[in-house]
């Protein structure tokens, strides 16, 4: 890291001068701790100070136990999504000069927590259709297989996958962690699986049975570049009651997502599909 | 029993806290929460408290006609009642939740069946424009302004 501390706790930046302080209301939870709370913190912050910044500061000088996630740094990676005063944010890219005296940081919505600020993400993840090529994880390598297995309906599926896969020589990577080299990575463009547009959708609040914006974003990406997917199961999922009928249009996803992957869009042109049909130079070509 | 399982603290590592949700209250009032929302959150959230509204009023307004049930003079008190300006007032409200759950219906059809789904901001704007001058002219109507 090239964070540069300044003597005595502050400020929570890498540029220079120490301009003033915010007030941090963070959300706190810890199990076994019985309930939710906020701890407020006074935060030195700079010009250039980012919310991931302030809570990294609040760990390093003022509570250790606090919990973030985080890794790039530079909005890349999507693991440090937070609600910023209620509104879906990436720390890292969040900066606290564009809010008030006193901040509120929660933990995304509609996931499970699994401490202060850090959620699980295995949900949103399984919400992705099971033909969408990077939702995959290792797992146990079936016999004489090589380990590759995938999310469906919320199971891992083995999948038949060429070649040797060298697994590590630890018994829990054995078990559940093998990780093997990933094969035919192919992501949706632009987005960056955080999280932000499931937290940001208001029909997600209410349904837990809805997959959701991303999910219906990579269906519809699927249609745009099959690539050997077969478009009827691809739209035959999308068309489900938890699918793209469950959406109310709130167009809260394109809003929060910090990747312009315009999930809400996506969405709409799965629902045209649905309804209308494609166009036919369409047909066979995706 | 797999070797995961002879780890203490396994079972305690899997269990997970609750689902954080927005706003206050219980956790199905989270679309309500106002904080960071865009025109689209909060055009839902109000096409859902006037579709209450509507369906709330629809039960009242059935209510008010089983009066006729009781007689004329029941209806005739009840009539003196509703003709108060005050509670003409009402009607304005009533008219301002029809209005906007009906344009606002009307958006999200073209927007969610993929038809305007770039000129949904124009829409919401455009049914804005045109539900506010009814409203207008409806309370001029009703309280007395135009007759």
């Amino acid at each position: 890291m090239s964070e540069e501390e300044h003597p005595a706790g502050g400020p929570a930046v890498t540029q220079t001068g120490q301009d003033d302080t915010r007030r941090f209301r963070v959300f706190r939870y810890k199990r076994g701790d019985g309930g939710e709370r906020f701890d407020e913190f006074e935060v030195p912050v700079g010009p250039h100070t980012t919310v991931l910044d302030a809570l990294r500061w609040i760990k390093q000088h003022k509570d250790p136990s606090l919990a973030l996630r985080f890794s790039c740094l530079h909005a890349s990676c999507g693991t440090c999504g937070v609600q910023v005063d209620g509104r879906e944010e990436l720390g890292c890219v969040c900066s606290v000069q564009d809010q008030g005296a006193e901040i509120t940081v929660e933990p995304l919505a509609n996931l499970p927590i699994l401490t202060d600020l850090v959620v699980e993400m295995n949900g949103f993840f399984a919400r992705f259709p099971h033909e969408h090529p990077i939702i995959r994880s290792s797992g146990i390598p079936a016999e004489g297989g090589n380990g590759q297995v995938h999310l469906e309906g919320g199971h891992e599926v083995m999948l038949d996958l060429p070649g040797p896969v060298p697994l590590h020589h630890h018994p829990l990577h054995h078990q559940h962690r093998a990780a093997p080299p990933a094969v035919d990575f192919v992501r949706l463009e632009d987005c960056i699986e955080c999280g932000l547009c499931l937290s940001a959708c208001p029909v997600a609040a209410t349904s837990h049975e809805y997959v959701g914006p991303a999910a219906l974003a990579a269906a519809e990406r699927l249609l745009e570049e099959p690539r050997g997917v077969n478009r009827e199961d691809v739209l035959a999922w999308a068309g489900r009651p938890e699918g793209v009928w469950r959406c109310h249009v709130g167009l809260e996803c394109t809003r929060a997502c910090p990747a312009e992957a315009i999930p809400a869009e996506r969405i709409m042109a799965l629902r045209r599909e649905l309804t209308f049909g494609g166009p036919d130079d369409q047909e066979g070509e995706r | 029993m797999s070797a995961i399982d002879e780890i203490p603290g396994t079972a305690e590592r899997e269990q997970h806290g609750p689902i954080h949700h927005k706003g206050p209250g219980p956790a199905e009032s989270g679309w309500l929460d106002p904080r960071g929302r865009g025109h689209g959150g909060r055009a839902l959230a109000l096409h859902r408290i006037t579709g209450l509204v509507i369906v709330a009023y629809l039960y009242l307004h059935l209510g008010v006609l089983s009066m006729l049930l009781i007689g004329s003079s029941a209806w005739s008190s009840f009539l003196s009642l509703v003709t108060a300006k005050s509670f003409l007032a009402l009607e304005v409200v009533l008219i301002a939740a029809v209005l906007f759950h009906g344009l606002n219906g009307i958006r999200v059809a073209f927007v969610g069946s993929g038809i305007a789904v770039t000129r949904e901001r124009g829409l919401f704007w455009a049914g804005t424009a045109i539900g506010t001058a009814a409203v207008i002219f409806a309370a001029l109507h009703i309280l007395g302004a135009l007759s």
